[in-house]
């Protein structure tokens, strides 16, 4: 196999945005013919890898990369897309890059039609040359052919199955001359299981016929079955090349997930077997993070993570209870049931929610620190307001010592009271929407991402803030987050969300393995048991 | 002098321009010899008269339905107010009151109804309460013609139904607040009537502001979204807002109409709600913020420019039908400039 020249060779690539390094040297090689695995949880660079072999704008216009790109050996600077199809590089898209009303070989022909003369492209030149209707079907049917798929060349997009739409993209692709590498992004995320097999199938079909296919993808059974390789790659950094055949899925979760858990010591404390809130069965139809039947008892007084890849569903566990997405199921806090679908509800039942979309949810960005602290309290609890006959005027005093209290306690950076929160940076902010959360005066607080998009040592701060109102008040507080290093630095114990399900609810201290199983859907059960 | 700069800088560029704008024809009009004491006597009082209807914008932007181009339907509440009043044959301050009170049950229906159409369409807010504007107006003329109303001095002599298209206030409320306690300074002439009342309800604006509804209604056009995420029916906060602003433009007809002696019908109305707009957009505000602030000097610096080019470009093209071209090019202009640079800006 090594005396064999490796179809495509990254060597230790680099990228950063703005300062920020996102690719610490990574490394990669696909041989002709193989299933290469690329694995790495969220974040960890992939998506920032595949952007600069495609020669994404993204990548020119923040700064390019560095590292070298080889194809058949040969050494390429890959600057656009342009260039990437022209070195024979194809891409299934997670997302379907198709026109629904367009026919299925209309899309697999798009922008490539064969083109036959006539009378008008004589005279007035190719742009008004008819298409060849007969050789784009025929190499329609060519293409499905060689996937196995029975499927009408003439049929509009629109209407196809999830999985069909997968397989025209695949189709596509194939159809493109001088391919010799097709990248699959998580293409079995939106497929059922049966289309997933199939897809598999085809991928390993279309390996035969020599095409090396990389596989990027964060469910590892299917690694384990597809791949002749792995590349594992964890915050940037590679971390291992190996063949399949030498590993198993614990190791993989494990190289995928394992970094050194900052410990953190704090009380051991008992978890009280009270439960303060109980999930039955909730449903919530978020887009892109819908959750199909979650249950989950929530203790009194303890930190409970909600982890899991990006949308799995984690996110709209808190959306959902919260009322800002339709959802159905049950939901009882402190013995009263929670009407769903309705914000006020719950809120007036005193459940504080921090939004993972802090500007968009979270914040009136044109509005003063010290107003956007108390606008649901106004709103719901009629405080910070004095009488005045009918009117029910603001009570600038108070809630101007409402906010200078939270900017001392949780150490806002900021000029005053009266500073616009757009100006803050993004962990003031969020310290803004915690300290919005608080002063409703929760008995229980759903934080969404507390850390996203904000620095290393405001994500610190932050996390403090949120233990420290653990243990001195004895707030339950839920935190959902994708990233599992920062929940098993503050959390009691983490339930893992797979698939719009609760996987498994694991102990903080748990292994890296364990926590990697669950994220990929493997539900052996006795990982599950501690 | 940082303080001054600060100032300037907190104005806006935009600003800037405009203010300039009107001190270069102040300084044409005095060069040219205009009696400047009856210019400022007329800036004054076209501030007072036209107040209203930018006030009507707050409620509106505040809310999040944008700019009120809809304002049209409100006037014509007030219209009809107005002229139930005459009808009824009332005079002097109470008329100008009553008039008021008379409006502002009619511009709570419309407003409701309005409000509710406009929750239909968000995001296409401005655009079709334009063309409503444009409609309502229309059916008005039909209204016009066939409304029950006797009084001599409102229908036609000829024929003897229908309203005019000019009903003179004289003998009614013509000027009756704007004249009250009303004085002369060197020759300017203040009419402290109705200034005092725009102070009033400018005031009251910005206490509603200050109040839990108010606050509501800003959350709700501020950030949708998070008006929903902290239990607030945005829906119901668009529907308050526009009530508001329609009772604003009802008054705002009312006052109007007194200062000027006259309720004008029929397509008058069509292009009224060009002018607040403008105004508004002119002294800062855009379509998602406002202040009283905003409102205040962007009526003055709308209202002084319409007035101070008047004379000036009659002296500037004596010929009779050039000057008017020239004011319609000035004032269209000027609200063109708003609507175009203004936007947006602080």
């Amino acid at each position: 196999m090594e005396n064999i020249k490796p179809v495509l060779e990254m060597i230790d690539i680099k990228k950063d945005y703005y300062g920020n390094q996102v690719l610490k040297g990574v490394s990669l090689k696909v041989f002709p013919g193989e299933i290469h695995a690329l694995v790495g949880e969220n974040g960890a660079g992939k998506s920032t890898l595949m952007n600069i072999l495609f020669g994404m704008p993204v990548i020119s216009r923040t700064g390019s990369y560095h590292g070298t790109i080889k194809i058949d050996g040969q050494e390429m600077k890959i600057e656009t897309p342009a260039d990437a199809l022209k070195a024979g590089i194809g891409m299934v898209h997670q997302e379907f890059m198709l026109i629904p009303g367009f026919t299925i070989e209309e899309n697999i022909k798009l922008n490539r039609e064969p083109l036959k003369d006539n009378v008008f492209s004589k005279i007035f030149g190719k742009s008004l040359k008819s298409l060849d209707y007969d050789k784009i079907t025929q190499d329609t049917q060519a293409a499905l052919d060689q996937l196995g798929m029975d499927m009408d060349p003439k049929r509009p997009v629109e209407g196809l199955p999830v999985g069909y739409m997968q397989f025209v993209e695949i189709a596509r692709e194939i159809d493109k001359t001088g391919v010799k590498l097709l990248v699959f992004d998580e293409p079995t995320a939106v497929l059922t299981e049966s289309e997933a097999e199939r897809l598999l199938l085809t991928m390993k079909a279309l390996s035969r016929k020599g095409i090396a296919i990389l596989f990027i993808t964060h469910r590892l059974e299917e690694v384990m079955a597809s791949s002749r390789h792995i590349t594992v790659i964890r915050d940037g950094q590679f971390v291992k090349y190996m063949p399949t055949s030498d590993t198993n899925v614990v190791e993989i979760a494990q190289l995928m997930v394992g970094r050194e858990v900052e410990v953190i010591e704090r009380h051991k404390k008992n978890l009280s077997e009270d439960t303060i809130m109980e999930i039955k069965d909730l449903h919530v139809d978020m887009p892109g993070e819908a959750v199909k039947g979650v249950d989950l008892n929530i203790k009194k007084g303890e930190i409970l993570g909600i982890g899991g890849l990006a949308g799995q569903g984690k996110i709209g566990i808190a959306n959902g209870i919260m009322g800002l997405y339709h959802s159905s199921g049950k939901v009882t806090f402190e013995q009263r049931e929670i009407k769903l679908n309705n914000p006020k509800d719950a809120i007036a039942a005193q459940i504080g929610f921090v939004s993972e979309d802090r500007r968009g949810v979270g914040l009136l960005l044109d509005e003063s620190i010290a107003l956007n602290m108390v606008v649901p309290s106004i709103q719901n609890q009629k405080r910070f307001v004095k009488k005045l006959g009918p009117i029910s005027l603001i009570d600038q005093k108070a809630v101007t010592e409402n906010a200078e209290r939270y900017i001392k306690d949780l150490d806002i950076r900021c000029t005053g009271p009266s500073q616009n929160v757009r100006r803050l940076s993004g962990g003031n902010q969020q310290k803004v929407c915690i300290a919005k959360a608080l002063t409703g005066r929760p008995k229980i607080i759903f934080v969404s991402e507390p850390t996203r998009g904000i620095d290393i040592g405001a994500k610190r701060l932050v996390l403090d803030t949120l233990v420290k109102l653990n243990e001195e008040y004895g707030l339950t507080v839920v935190i959902t987050s994708s990233e599992l290093a920062e929940l098993r630095s503050v959390c009691d114990r983490i339930a893992i969300v797979t698939e719009g399900k609760v996987a498994g609810i694991l102990p903080a201290g748990e292994s890296d393995a364990k926590f990697g199983l669950l994220m990929s859907g493997i539900t052996e059960t006795d990982s599950m048991e501690a | 002098m940082e303080k001054v700069k600060e100032k300037i800088s907190e104005l806006g560029t935009s600003r800037l321009i405009v203010i300039l704008f009107l001190i270069v024809l102040l300084i044409i009009a005095t060069l040219q010899g205009q009696n400047m004491a009856t210019v400022s006597s007329d800036i004054i009082n076209r501030f007072g008269m036209n107040l209203f209807f930018s006030l009507a914008m707050v409620p509106a932007i505040i809310s999040g339905t944008g700019l009120n181009f809809g304002i049209t339907i409100g006037i014509l509440a007030g219209i009809l107010g107005g002229l139930i009043s005459i009808e009824m044959g009332l005079t002097g301050l109470f008329g100008v009151f009553a008039a008021c009170l008379m409006a502002v049950p009619f511009a709570l229906v419309v407003g409701f109804f309005y409000g509710k159409l406009l929750n239909a369409v968000k995001g296409n807010e401005m655009v079709v309460g334009t063309y409503v504007g444009y409609s309502i107006v229309s059916l008005m003329c039909i209204g016009w013609l066939i409304l029950p109303f006797k009084s001599e001095n409102m229908i036609w002599s000829i024929g003897g139904e229908g309203l005019r298209t000019t009903i003179t206030l004289d003998g009614y409320y013509d000027r009756a607040l704007s004249d009250l306690a009303s004085f002369e300074v060197l020759g300017v002439t203040i009419t402290t009537g109705i200034l005092v009342v725009c102070a009033i309800a400018c005031f009251l604006m910005f206490v509603f502001t200050k109040t839990r509804l108010g606050i509501s209604m800003k959350s709700a056009g501020s950030n949708p979204i998070y008006a929903q995420a902290v239990g607030i029916n945005v829906d119901r906060m668009r529907i308050i807002g526009t009530m508001i602003s329609m009772v604003l433009g009802a008054v705002g007809i009312i006052m109007y109409a007194q200062a000027y002696g006259f309720y004008q019908l029929y397509n008058a109305p069509l292009t009224m709600s060009t002018a607040p707009v403008a105004a508004v957009l002119l002294g800062g505000a855009s379509t998602k913020k406002i202040k009283i602030g905003h409102v205040i000097l962007g009526t003055f610096l709308f209202q002084a420019i319409i007035t101070v080019s008047v004379p000036v470009a009659a002296i500037l093209a004596p010929d009779g039908g050039l000057s008017d071209v020239v004011r319609t090019i000035v004032s269209n202009g000027i609200i063109l400039y708003a609507l175009a640079q203004a936007r947006g800006n602080k």
